[in-house]
């Protein structure tokens, strides 16, 4: 019947919000791209998280995530795709849906800029999801812009149901079919007129009936339409609640410095305050 | 009363010419699954004013093709059989409420 809270990220903020969320005995749903992946994990060495120096970071993301784990709280690997704020909120990840009460935002900084023409078509040829859209596209041409690590499996998916597919990267993909012609590009554009027409991929034309633009994560902005942000950090006060109503945010996402002690402490906050915000819904 | 429309219901409804909406969307779509609870309560909330339906593109693809959907979930919004709006992707329920309201 739902969780408690669901936390978006599964770095040191969302793991901190967790195990904070879980000592006042709530139920926590995390969603997030696998542990390795996040930034710090891949820090060689870290030096001044307190009490614990000379740490490479993936041993401290690791110690993180068993922490939590040991607390009860639940983990679902995968992107969350979108968010509804309808009798708390629901969050969609692939093809499952998940819903929880209170939201907490820690997904980290999401250093992607969006490509020209992108959110003009985005429903009218961009499409951010594969398996939701794949089908629409049967037998037509399409672009994959691959920015994530599982971007090959979902455009082998896009092959296998009868999409035309290219695959646009600026690195050499690991895993995609054989079958799918890749092209090496950087500088990206979506064209078109009514719909979208071609993906300009380093000032050639790619002709294509759509474009899915596969990123490691949806901007907070984006799944949260009416997300109040400033410079590209979600706004926030000392509470960590953000201007929606029942929604946190913590770590990167709020701002500068990036750090794991920075960010450990504000999922801590942000946690104690979704609490608070529960118990006195249920009080009232 | 929530509608599942056919080619031929949809036809016949659009032709009646009053406030529709309708929800193209597909069982394999999480966001469309997410999206349904939604649409029913507006289903409920809107009986008599205006006519709420969902359009599954798997089985209807000559519908989906028609309204040019590229992108699911798509909320189309008729009146007197025309299309007066359109909202792809998950949005909040004011979004949907907001053209319902001022069309009626």
């Amino acid at each position: 019947m739902g969780y408690d809270i669901i936390v978006l990220g599964g770095g040191p903020a969302g793991l901190a919000a967790a195990v904070a969320a879980r000592g006042r005995g709530k139920t926590v749903l995390v969603i997030g791209n696998p542990w390795r992946d996040s930034p710090l994990a891949k820090a060689e060495r870290v030096d001044n998280y307190l009490g614990l120096p000379g740490r490479t970071g993936a041993e401290l993301v690791g110690t993180f995530r068993a922490h939590a784990e040991e607390l009860g709280a639940d983990f679902l690997t995968g992107r969350a795709l979108s968010v509804m704020a309808w009798n708390g909120f629901m969050v969609t990840v692939g093809s499952q849906v998940c819903d929880g009460q209170a939201l907490i935002l820690a997904p980290g900084v999401v250093r992607q800029a969006k490509y020209p023409g992108e959110s003009e078509f985005l429903g009218r040829g961009v499409s951010y999801c594969a398996t939701c859209d794949g089908m629409l596209y049967r037998g037509k041409p399409v672009a994959v812009v691959g920015r994530s690590k599982d971007a090959p499996l979902e455009a082998n998916y896009l092959h296998g149901i009868g999409c035309q597919v290219t695959y646009v990267s600026a690195r050499e993909p690991e895993g995609l079919d054989r079958a799918i012609p890749w092209v090496k590009a950087n500088k990206l554009a979506v064209k078109g007129t009514q719909t979208v027409t071609a993906l300009e991929a380093d000032g050639a034309d790619l002709p294509c009936a759509g474009v899915f633009i596969l990123r490691e994560a949806v901007a907070p902005a984006d799944l949260l339409p009416g997300l109040e942000t400033e410079g590209g950090f979600i706004k926030v006060d000392r509470a960590m609640a953000t201007n929606l109503p029942g929604v946190f945010a913590a770590g990167d996402c709020t701002g500068l410095p990036l750090q794991a002690a920075k960010a450990v402490g504000e999922g801590h906050v942000a946690a104690l305050s979704a609490c608070e915000y529960l118990d006195k819904r249920k009080e009232a | 009363m929530l509608v599942h429309f056919s080619k031929e219901g949809f036809d016949k409804a659009l032709s009646q010419g009053g406030l529709m909406m309708v929800d193209f969307w597909a069982e394999w779509c999480g966001p469309c699954r997410m999206l349904g609870p939604l649409v029913e309560d507006l289903a409920k909330q809107y009986e008599g004013k205006a006519v709420v339906g969902k359009v599954n593109v798997d089985e209807e693809q000559e519908l989906a093709i028609r309204y040019g959907v590229m992108s699911i979930p798509t909320v189309i919004f008729f009146k007197d059989g025309k299309e007066i709006d359109r909202k792809v992707g998950v949005m909040p329920p004011n979004a949907f409420t907001q053209v319902l309201d001022s069309n009626l």
